[in-house]
């Protein structure tokens, strides 16, 4: 039975079948690898986040170890040294630590022993500095010093390097999961391509020889596997978003935990996700299809 | 001319073919028909030797140029290769597409020759559900459909009865009159002796030209 064609109304189909049995597979497997790649990137801001909160509290404050000199009791030392560090500039605040506090820092080292107050632990003065122009280590030893006060100060500067080392290589270290996911990726589409070409090879066939420029054909492949991985990285994208608002809401106040403080910015990082998918198949897709073409008479 | 590194196919070809001729190639199975053929529509490089098409050397073109020589050269496919994804409409015009041209230039030429061809009641239907003479007659259209410099025909009457045969070869000839050069590779030998065409004769790999005989179509 014929049915009635309006050549008027006719407009061209597309030259790729609209939709392959494979393409499921490849949506799946791209969005899986996306949803990877949003979780590296929300876990490279958290840990990014978490390090510079632990330098900030590291730069803003100094420990000061304070040893008794001749008749003067601790308590007296630590206090003298407290008020001699509050009226050095860059010194926000200065407060001698009660004796019970520094037993406390020492007691998971020695145990609890009963005659922990008997043994000479020196007095401590917590150190808040001034936020704008905080005072160093070698100003806040020469005040002590110029007051004659027998005084050790650590402005935890060991730490500091320490942390912000550690902080750089864990950035470091999502950037290259990131990058590695985004090259398999890469790989994955390429090699969907190759397949999609191969499978196509009737459609490449007659277009090649009809006349079609190797350009024209490549760009087919091209949007087809760039729109699918932009499709397959919205999915990726919307699941990593929802376990991360999970993770957030079930952590708490301080996001998932505190050493990895997941905040709700954190969740935008997804937002690239298609469209750096969709152009990293773009570009799979182009250079497979390109070589595939041109290995044609 | 050979593939990969198997033997010869063809070998000291040498003829040409004058524009706005017709002209069969036949010969016994294996003879490098086909082979000639992709020679010419530049879907096989010669191992050695010049093709000469339009004025210039093709098989030594460079690949920027190739799709412009394509499109001067209609093609009818042995297993005639329609897109199965397209209906007959789409298949007809896929070279005008291909050529960059608007839908609302050709949509009515397509029309016309898909009914000049029989096919005017099938315009909507998919390849698969064609019969095979409206298949064969659909890869005709699409090889004639943007009035090609050279039509080549690699066995286009083989899946049909002696009428859509002849009604095929009349396709040819009234093309031919339009001043497109025709060259049709065919086993028909009844088709060849009733065309009154001249004919070459490929025969181990060399060719040989027979002038045309009997009554023209």
């Amino acid at each position: 039975m014929s049915e009635i064609f309006d050549v008027q109304r006719w407009r061209p189909a597309p030259f790729l079948p609209e939709r392959e049995t494979r393409d499921g597979a490849l949506i799946f497997v791209v969005a899986v690898l996306c949803f990877l790649a949003c979780l590296t990137a929300m876990g490279v801001l958290a840990a990014d986040r978490a390090a510079a909160g632990w330098t900030g509290q590291l730069t803003g404050e100094a420990t000061v170890i304070v040893r008794p000199r001749g008749g003067e009791t601790p308590d007296a030392a630590a206090a003298r040294a407290a008020e001699v560090l509050a009226g050095t500039a860059g010194v926000a605040e200065a407060r001698a630590l009660e004796p019970a506090k520094a037993y406390d820092l020492i007691r998971p080292w020695l145990g609890d022993v009963s005659d922990l107050e008997d043994l000479p632990v020196p007095r401590l003065v917590a150190v808040t500095l001034d936020g704008r122009h905080p005072a160093g280590a070698k100003q806040l030893s020469a005040a002590l010093a110029g007051q004659n006060v027998d005084a050790t100060v650590d402005d935890h500067s060991i730490w500091i390097k320490d942390i912000r080392r550690a902080g750089g290589l864990v950035r470091w270290l999502g950037v290259g999961v990131f990058l590695l996911i985004a090259a398999a990726a890469g790989a994955v589409i390429a090699f969907a391509t190759r397949a999609g070409l191969a499978a196509r090879r009737d459609v490449v066939e007659v277009l090649h020889l009809a006349g079609a420029e190797d350009g024209f054909i490549a760009r087919l492949f091209q949007v087809r596997f760039a729109q699918m991985a932009g499709y397959a990285g919205l999915i990726g994208a919307i699941a990593a978003v929802v376990l991360g608002a999970a993770l957030r809401i079930a952590g708490g106040g301080e996001g998932l935990t505190p050493a990895l403080p997941l905040a709700w910015s954190d969740l935008l990082a997804v937002v690239p996700c298609p469209l750096l998918a969709a152009m990293v198949a773009a570009v799979a897709a182009q250079l497979t299809a390109v070589g595939l073409i041109r290995a044609m008479p | 001319m050979r593939y990969g590194r198997g033997p010869d196919v063809l070998t000291s070809l040498n003829f040409s073919l004058a524009p706005g001729s017709f002209h069969f190639v036949t010969g016994p199975s294996g003879a490098g028909k086909s082979s000639l053929l992709k020679l010419i529509y530049l879907a096989a490089q010669p191992s050695k030797g010049l093709v000469h098409l339009f004025g210039q050397d093709v098989a030594h073109a460079p690949a920027s140029a190739k799709p412009q020589l394509r499109r001067r050269i209609g093609v009818v496919f042995q297993d005639l290769v329609l897109l199965e994804h397209l209906s007959t409409f789409d298949n007809a015009a896929l070279p005008l597409r291909i050529a960059g041209r608007k839908p609302a230039d050709y949509r009515n030429d397509v029309a016309e020759l898909l009914s000049w061809v029989g096919l005017g009641q099938r315009m909507h239907a998919m390849p698969a559900t064609l019969a095979g003479g409206e298949r064969q007659r659909l890869a005709i259209a699409r090889a004639v459909v943007n009035r090609p410099d050279i039509l080549l025909a690699d066995e286009p009457t083989g899946n049909v009865d002696h009428d859509m045969a002849v009604r095929i070869f009349r396709l040819f000839v009234e093309l031919n009159r339009l001043g497109t050069t025709v060259l049709i590779a065919t086993h028909d030998q009844d088709l060849i002796a009733r065309s009154g065409r001249p004919v070459l004769l490929l025969e181990n790999g060399r060719i040989s030209a027979r002038p045309a005989q009997g009554p023209l179509a």
